[in-house]
C-alpha cells in the first residue's frame, strides 16, 4: 500500500531532518554529537537497565497519547492528557485511601474504574464544550490542564496531605499491599501491560469495529457524517471519555505503581509528551507503542546525557521539542511527494 | 468587424502530467465580435482561456494580441496588455467596498494610495460604464447579479480591451442575464470591446454570439460564425457521435400517495436571519417534484434540514406520517435519502477510500458487520468493486482516496451509494451540476427510473432545464418560499423568471 510508505517515508525524513538538528543544537554546546547520540543510545537501549527505565516511562505515554489520538480521530486536538492523568491519579488515590482496607483487586479495579471516569469525564467535557457550545477544544483543554494541577496543589497541601510528607507534599497512602507489582525481578511494572493492552484494544476498535469507522468518518466531514445519520454528538463525546479515561488509567498507574500517593510526580509532563507521542504516531493507536518507547528512551536517558556530557536538564525537552516541530511540518508535505502517490486517473 | 482579429491563438498544446488536455487549439477573436467558446466540462474551455490569461504557460504554440506576438506569463501582464476575465465565482473582497475591490485590482499598485484621487477619477469614468453603482456601496451588499456586474464594471474600468466570461450567467435569473448580456453586445458593437465568452446554454451563443469555436476533449472540433449554425449540429460537435443514455419513458402512477409531509419549516442561515420562512410541501410516491430558483433562495437550507446537517427553527417533518429527525434509524427505516450538492463538501469524506465512502450507508448494516461491531472490511470492498464497474466510476481502485477522483467520479459514486438501495424518498440537489453530457443523461435516467419505480423524488436545481426535463410539477423558490407553483407543460418562462427574480 502506497498510503502506509509514504507515512514511513515523511516520518523517517522527519526524525533523521530531527536528528540534524539535534546535532546541530548538540555541536552549539560544545559537545561532539556522535558521542551525544551514543550516549542517548546507551542511556535508552543500551542494556537492559537502561530498556527497563525506558519501558518504565514508556508504559504512561503509551496512555496519555491515546487521549490526545482518540479525539483527533474525530477532529478534536486535545492536549488535555496532563490534566486527565492528574485527575485519573487524584480521584484514584482518594478512592485508595478511602477504601484501602478492602481486598486489593477490589480496590486496584475500583481505582482504575474511579480514576479512568473521572478523567474520562474530564475530558468529555471539553468535546460537550466544543459539540454544543462551539468552544475551542485546545485552549479549554489546556486551561483545564492548570485547573486540575491547581486542584491538585490545593488538595495535597491542604486537606489530603500526609504530615509525614515534608519536602513533597503528598496525600496518605493507599497502602503496600495495595500497589501494582513489577513484572518478574525487574523493576517494570505490570502497568506497561495496561498500556499494551489498552492501545492494541483502541486500535482494533479504530481499525474493526463499526464504531472506529463512524469515528473516522466524523473527523474526516462532519457534514457527510450528518447526512448518513450519524450520531455524531455520541460519536465525539465517546471519542474524547476514552481518550481521557485512557488518561486517567495512566494517572492510576503512576499512583499504584510508583508513588503510592498522589503529588506533583502527576504532573511531571506525561502529558505533553504524550501530544507528542500521538502526532508522531499520526493517531494510530498501534503506532503509538513504538513511538512511546522511543520518547520513553529520550527521557530516560536525560540523567546519563547530564552526567556524562554536562548537558543541562532541559535537553531532552529541547530534543522533543525539535523532533515535535519536524513532524508537524512533514504533516503539509502528504499528498504533495510524486512519486508517493497512487497514479491518478483524470476522467 | 474588422479584418485583423485582436486575439488569436495558434496551435496551443497543453499537458498535465500524462493527460493532454489541449491539442492545437487554434481560435481567432475578431475585433469587436462576440465569440463563443463552447464545449462540454473537461473538454479544456477552462484551459485555454487561463492558457491566455497567464495562469498557465502552454507547452506549444502562439498567442498574437493586436497582431503582435505576445508571451503572457502572469494575469497581471494580460491586464496591463488589456485583456480582462470575469471569472465564474467572483473574486470580489466581500467585506469592502465596490471602489476599493476595483483599485486593489489595478496592476502596479503603488505603496501608498491616494484613495480621494482614485475615487474621484472612478466617479468620473463611471459615466461611460453599462452598469450605474454607488462606488462607497459595500460588495456584501449587493445581490448576485450586482456582483457579476461590477466584475464586468471592474474589468472595463482597468481598460479591458478583450473581455473573457467563464459561464456569467450562471449564477443568475434569465432576465438579469439578458441584461448583463445585451450591455455587453451593445459594447462590442462599438468596436471597444471584443468578448469571449464560455458558456453551455445554445440560447445565449445563437442570440449574442457572432461566431463559435467548439472543443471536445481537448481537440479543436471547428468553429463557424454563428449565422451558419443550428442548435443541433453545435450539440452534435459537442458530443460527437457518443451516443447518450435513453431517459426512461415516464410511468404513470394510479394512486397518489403522500411520503413527505413539510409542515410550516422555518429555517435560519449562518447568520441567524431566516433562510426559509413558514414553508410548506408535500411529496408522493413516484413523482419528481422540481424545486427552481437561483441560488441562495433557501435551497441550500432545505437540502441541510431534509439531510439531518441542519435543525429546524420551527415546522414539523413527517414521513409516511411519522415525524422525522433524520436519524440513522429513522433514513433506513423510511428509505430517505439525501443527495446534496458539492458531493466532496457534504457527502463524502475526502481523506477515506472509494470504497469506504460508498459504504457509508451501509457499513452498519448486518450485511457488512459481524457480531453486530466488527466492520467486515471485504465486504465493503466487494460491495464496492461491483459499483465501481456498475456506474463507471474512474479511479485507481477502491482503496484510492475519494478526495482524488474528478468531480464527475465523486458524484457518480456518491450516486452509486445513494440509489444502491431501495429508496422511497430522494432528496437531489443539482446532481449534474458540472458533469459532461454522457454524465448528465446517465444520472437524468437513473432518477427517473427511481421514479417510475414509486420513489418520491425533490429536485432542488438552479438550472431550469433540468427541472423542466424531469419534474412532474415544479415550485419556484424565491426568499425562502415557494412563491410559484407549475407544471412543465404549462410553463411560460418569462412568468417564471419573473417569480425567480422576486418581482
Amino acid at each position: 500500500m502506497l498510503k502506509t510508505v509514504e507515512i514511513w517515508c515523511l516520518s523517517l525524513g522527519a526524525l533523521l531532518l530531527s536528528m540534524l538538528l539535534i546535532a546541530a543544537f548538540i555541536f552549539t554546546t560544545g559537545n561532539s554529537p556522535s558521542e551525544v547520540f551514543h550516549s542517548l543510545y546507551r542511556g535508552a537501549f543500551g542494556s537492559w537497565f537502561s530498556w527497563q527505565n525506558t519501558l518504565v516511562r514508556a508504559a504512561p505515554l503509551m496512555l496519555t497519547a491515546l487521549c490526545t489520538a482518540l479525539p483527533a480521530r474525530v477532529g478534536l486536538i486535545v492536549i488535555g492528557g496532563e490534566g486527565a492523568m492528574v485527575v485519573g491519579g487524584l480521584t484514584a488515590a482518594i478512592t485508595g485511601i478511602a477504601i484501602q482496607d478492602a481486598p486489593s483487586f477490589m480496590v486496584m479495579s475500583a481505582m482504575m474504574i474511579v480514576g479512568g471516569g473521572c478523567a474520562g469525564l474530564w475530558i468529555l467535557a471539553v468535546g460537550a464544550l466544543r459539540h454544543y457550545r462551539n468552544v475551542n477544544e485546545t485552549i479549554s483543554s489546556l486551561l483545564l490542564n492548570y485547573i486540575a494541577i491547581a486542584v491538585l496543589n490545593f488538595l495535597v497541601v491542604g486537606v489530603l496531605k500526609d504530615p509525614a510528607t515534608l519536602n513533597n507534599p503528598s496525600t496518605y497512602s493507599i497502602g503496600e499491599k495495595n500497589m501494582i507489582t513489577s513484572i518478574g525481578d525487574s523493576s517494570v511494572h505490570w502497568g506497561l501491560v495496561y498500556g499494551l493492552v489498552v492501545c492494541l484494544a483502541m486500535w482494533f476498535v479504530a481499525r474493526r469495529t463499526t464504531f472506529g469507522f463512524a469515528a473516522d468518518v466524523t473527523g474526516g466531514n462532519i457534514r457527510a457524517a450528518r447526512l448518513v445519520g450519524l450520531p455524531v454528538a455520541k460519536i465525539v463525546l465517546l471519542s474524547c471519555f476514552l481518550g481521557g479515561a485512557a488518561a486517567g488509567l495512566a494517572g492510576v498507574i503512576e499512583i499504584a505503581a510508583i508513588q503510592g500517593r498522589a503529588n506533583s510526580s502527576l504532573n511531571a509532563g506525561y502529558g505533553y509528551a504524550g501530544i507528542l507521542v500521538a502526532f508522531l504516531a499520526r493517531h494510530n493507536p498501534l503506532a503509538i507503542i513504538p513511538y512511546a518507547l522511543l520518547l520513553g528512551g529520550i527521557q530516560a536517558s536525560g540523567g546519563l546525557l547530564q552526567r556524562a556530557h554536562d548537558l543541562p536538564d532541559a535537553t531532552v525537552a529541547v530534543f522533543q521539542g525539535i523532533i515535535f516541530m519536524m513532524i508537524l511540518s512533514s504533516e503539509m508535505l502528504y499528498g504533495r511527494i510524486k512519486f508517493l502517490q497512487p497514479k491518478s486517473m483524470i476522467s | 468587424m474588422t479584418e485583423q482579429p485582436i486575439l488569436e491563438a495558434l496551435s496551443i498544446c497543453k499537458q498535465f502530467g500524462d493527460v493532454r488536455v489541449l491539442n492545437n487549439i487554434s481560435l481567432k477573436l475578431g475585433r469587436g465580435t462576440v465569440h463563443a467558446l463552447l464545449g462540454e466540462n473537461g473538454a479544456g474551455k477552462s484551459t485555454l482561456v487561463k492558457c491566455i490569461m497567464g495562469y498557465y504557460r502552454p507547452d506549444d504554440g502562439q498567442l498574437l494580441f493586436e497582431g503582435r506576438e505576445a508571451q503572457i506569463v502572469s494575469p497581471e501582464q494580460a491586464t496591463a496588455l488589456g485583456i480582462g476575465m470575469v471569472y465564474q465565482h467572483f473574486t470580489l473582497i466581500p467585506n469592502m467596498s465596490i471602489a476599493e475591490n476595483i483599485v486593489l485590482s489595478r496592476p502596479n499598485l503603488p505603496a501608498v494610495i491616494n484613495w480621494p484621487a482614485e475615487i474621484s477619477q472612478l466617479e468620473q469614468r463611471m459615466g461611460e460604464m453599462p452598469f450605474q453603482f454607488e462606488l462607497r456601496r459595500s460588495i456584501n451588499s449587493l445581490s448576485a447579479g450586482e456582483k457579476q456586474k461590477v466584475e464586468i464594471i471592474k474589468q472595463l474600468l482597468l481598460n479591458a480591451k478583450v473581455l473573457i466570461l467563464d459561464e456569467p450567467t450562471s449564477v443568475l435569473t434569465p432576465t438579469e442575464a439578458d441584461e448583463v448580456l445585451d450591455k455587453i453586445y451593445q459594447l462590442t458593437r462599438d468596436g471597444k470591446l471584443s468578448v469571449l465568452i464560455i458558456t453551455h446554454k445554445f440560447r445565449e451563443v445563437m442570440k449574442y454570439a457572432d461566431d463559435v469555436t467548439v472543443l471536445r476533449k481537448g481537440e479543436y472540433i471547428g468553429s463557424a460564425k454563428v449565422a451558419d449554425v443550428d442548435p443541433e449540429k453545435l450539440a452534435k460537435m459537442m458530443v460527437g457521435e457518443e451516443t447518450l443514455t435513453q431517459a426512461p419513458s415516464r410511468a404513470s402512477h394510479k394512486n397518489r400517495r403522500c411520503v413527505v409531509q413539510i409542515d410550516k419549516l422555518t429555517v435560519n442561515n449562518e447568520q441567524g436571519l431566516a433562510a426559509i420562512s413558514n414553508l410548506d410541501l408535500e411529496l408522493y410516491a413516484g413523482e419528481i417534484i422540481g424545486i427552481a430558483g437561483v441560488s441562495g433562495n433557501g435551497q441550500k437550507q432545505l437540502t441541510e434540514v431534509l439531510g439531518g446537517q441542519r435543525a429546524p427553527l420551527s415546522g414539523q417533518l413527517r414521513v409516511n406520517g411519522q415525524a422525522f429527525g433524520a436519524s440513522r434509524r429513522e433514513m433506513v427505516e423510511h428509505q430517505f435519502y439525501c443527495l446534496p450538492e458539492e458531493p466532496l463538501r457534504n457527502a463524502c469524506v475526502a481523506n477515506l477510500s472509494v470504497a469506504d465512502n460508498i459504504a457509508l450507508r451501509k457499513f452498519d448494516s448486518p450485511a457488512f458487520t459481524s457480531m453486530k461491531w466488527i466492520v467486515k472490511r471485504k465486504a465493503i470492498r466487494d460491495f464496492a468493486l461491483d459499483l465501481i464497474q456498475q456506474y463507471k466510476i474512474r479511479t485507481a481502485g477502491p482503496e484510492q482516496n475519494i478526495g482524488a477522483l474528478s468531480g464527475g467520479n465523486v458524484q457518480r459514486a456518491v450516486l452509486a451509494r445513494e440509489l444502491a438501495q431501495a429508496l422511497s424518498v430522494l432528496v437531489v440537489s443539482n446532481p449534474c451540476f458540472g458533469l459532461d453530457f454522457k454524465a448528465v443523461a446517465d444520472i437524468r435516467a437513473r432518477l427517473l427510473e427511481a421514479r417510475n419505480q414509486g420513489t418520491a423524488v425533490l429536485l432542488l436545481s438552479e438550472d431550469l432545464d433540468e427541472i423542466l426535463e424531469l419534474s412532474d410539477r415544479f415550485f419556484v423558490i424565491s426568499g425562502g418560499q415557494l412563491v410559484y407553483q407549475t407544471t412543465p407543460q404549462e410553463a411560460d418562462l418569462q412568468t417564471i423568471g419573473r417569480y425567480m427574480g422576486g418581482h
